[in-house]
């Protein structure tokens, strides 16, 4: 009986680690997550703010897409976005503090 | 009675000078005097006329390789390329020399200018490629080859004269100025850097094996004949490259914003010699 139980605990924490391990990126949340980077990416290149390193990271997510590591390719446009949140919030606070900078 | 007071407000209100962000005022001539006092405390060694020399004013080492290369100036070649296409017929007859006051000669130290009828700041480059359209010509890449050929022959002209900017008491000029500023000052890129942070914080410092050139004066060499670049380079040239150095997004040669920071820099730049074209590590 307790063997029984204990075999299918066993049987229920592998199934739900197989589930886990085959958790993947779908090229659905890849076309999601590059979708929100680039639209954060444009806005960038708008204020006249972006970095290249933002550009680099989306083409290394689309290449990446391209042969099928959505994994890869969702990581590489999360970051991607993360970086070109950071050049607006960038450009933002530099707009109110430069004249703190300036030689008087 | 009442009269009275609308007229003083509209005369107190006429004659306020463009507000910053925090209520300061846009005020170049004080901006240029304390300008001047930073650098000229900063290097007090320095004589006020060597800070056009960039990084050659910084190091002694540098400045020795700079006198040897100057026995055979790298950009001799680009100054004669540059005065043949001055004179060389556009199709219709007329020539690059035809758009420029004194025929391009000895001017390059009024640029750029606030032009009142645009209401933007025309730098040299602008002018040169504004002139090729104007005669249905190709234009120039802003960056370096023809462009800095020309610039380089209309810089040569002009050795020994000051420079030489003006801002008029227009508010889209003072406005056009403090975007310069501002755009000077401002940091940017993933590094963070503002031309500040190099050229005024750093200057007389190394950043990797360069010498990083005083603020003061800077654009009173251009073009340059860059070894780094194995040629030569427009003010758009390195304006675009400290950008991307930076990690920052290049703007478009001749952006509005470039041609501010162009403006405000030269302004800073005003009474020193020209004595461009230069050559730099």
């Amino acid at each position: 009986m307790r063997t029984r139980a204990l075999i299918r605990l066993a049987v229920v924490l592998s199934v739900a680690g197989m589930t886990t391990a085959t958790f993947a990126a779908s090229q659905a949340d890849y076309k999601a997550a590059y979708g929100k980077a680039e639209a954060a990416a444009k806005q960038a290149v708008k204020m006249k703010t972006g970095w290249t390193t933002t550009d680099k990271e989306l083409k290394a997510a689309k290449k990446a897409a391209a042969t099928g590591k959505y994994d890869e390719a969702v990581k590489l446009a999360d970051h991607a976005k993360a970086l070109a949140e950071a050049s607006i919030a960038q450009a933002k606070e530099q707009a109110k503090i430069w004249p703190e900078a300036v030689i008087r | 009675m009442l009269r009275k007071v609308f007229i003083a407000l509209a005369i107190i209100v006429g004659t306020a000078q463009p507000l910053l962000a925090g209520n300061m005022k846009v005020d170049p001539k004080a901006d240029f005097k304390a300008f001047r006092e930073y650098f000229t405390k900063k290097f007090p060694n320095l004589q006020l006329n060597d800070f056009v020399n960039g990084p050659y004013s910084m190091d002694v080492g540098l400045r020795k390789q700079w006198i040897s290369i100057e026995q055979f100036p790298p950009y001799e070649f680009a100054v004669d390329k540059g005065k043949e296409m001055m004179s060389k017929p556009f199709k219709n007859g007329k020539t690059l020399a035809d758009c420029f006051s004194n025929k391009g000669v000895g001017i390059r130290q009024n640029y750029p200018y606030f032009d009142k009828k645009t209401g933007e700041v025309v730098t040299l480059e602008l002018a040169v490629n504004q002139c090729l359209k104007k005669n249905g010509e190709k234009t120039l890449n802003y960056k370096k080859d023809d462009m800095a050929a020309v610039t380089a022959y209309m810089a040569f002209t002009s050795r020994g004269k000051n420079m030489d900017i003006k801002i008029p008491d227009d508010p889209r000029a003072l406005a056009a100025y403090n975007k310069g500023e501002e755009y000077f000052y401002t940091r940017r890129g993933q590094f963070n850097f503002s031309c500040a942070s190099c050229h005024v914080q750093l200057a007389g410092k190394h950043l990797r094996t360069e010498v990083l050139a005083p603020a003061l004066g800077i654009l009173n060499a251009m073009p340059i004949y860059r070894s780094n670049w194995g040629g030569m380079g427009t003010i758009s040239r390195r304006f675009t490259s400290c950008n991307t150095q930076v990690r920052a997004d290049a703007l478009k040669p001749q952006d509005e914003l470039y041609r501010d920071v162009e403006y405000y820099l030269s302004y800073m730049g005003n009474g020193l010699p020209i004595v461009g074209p230069g050559s730099r590590p």
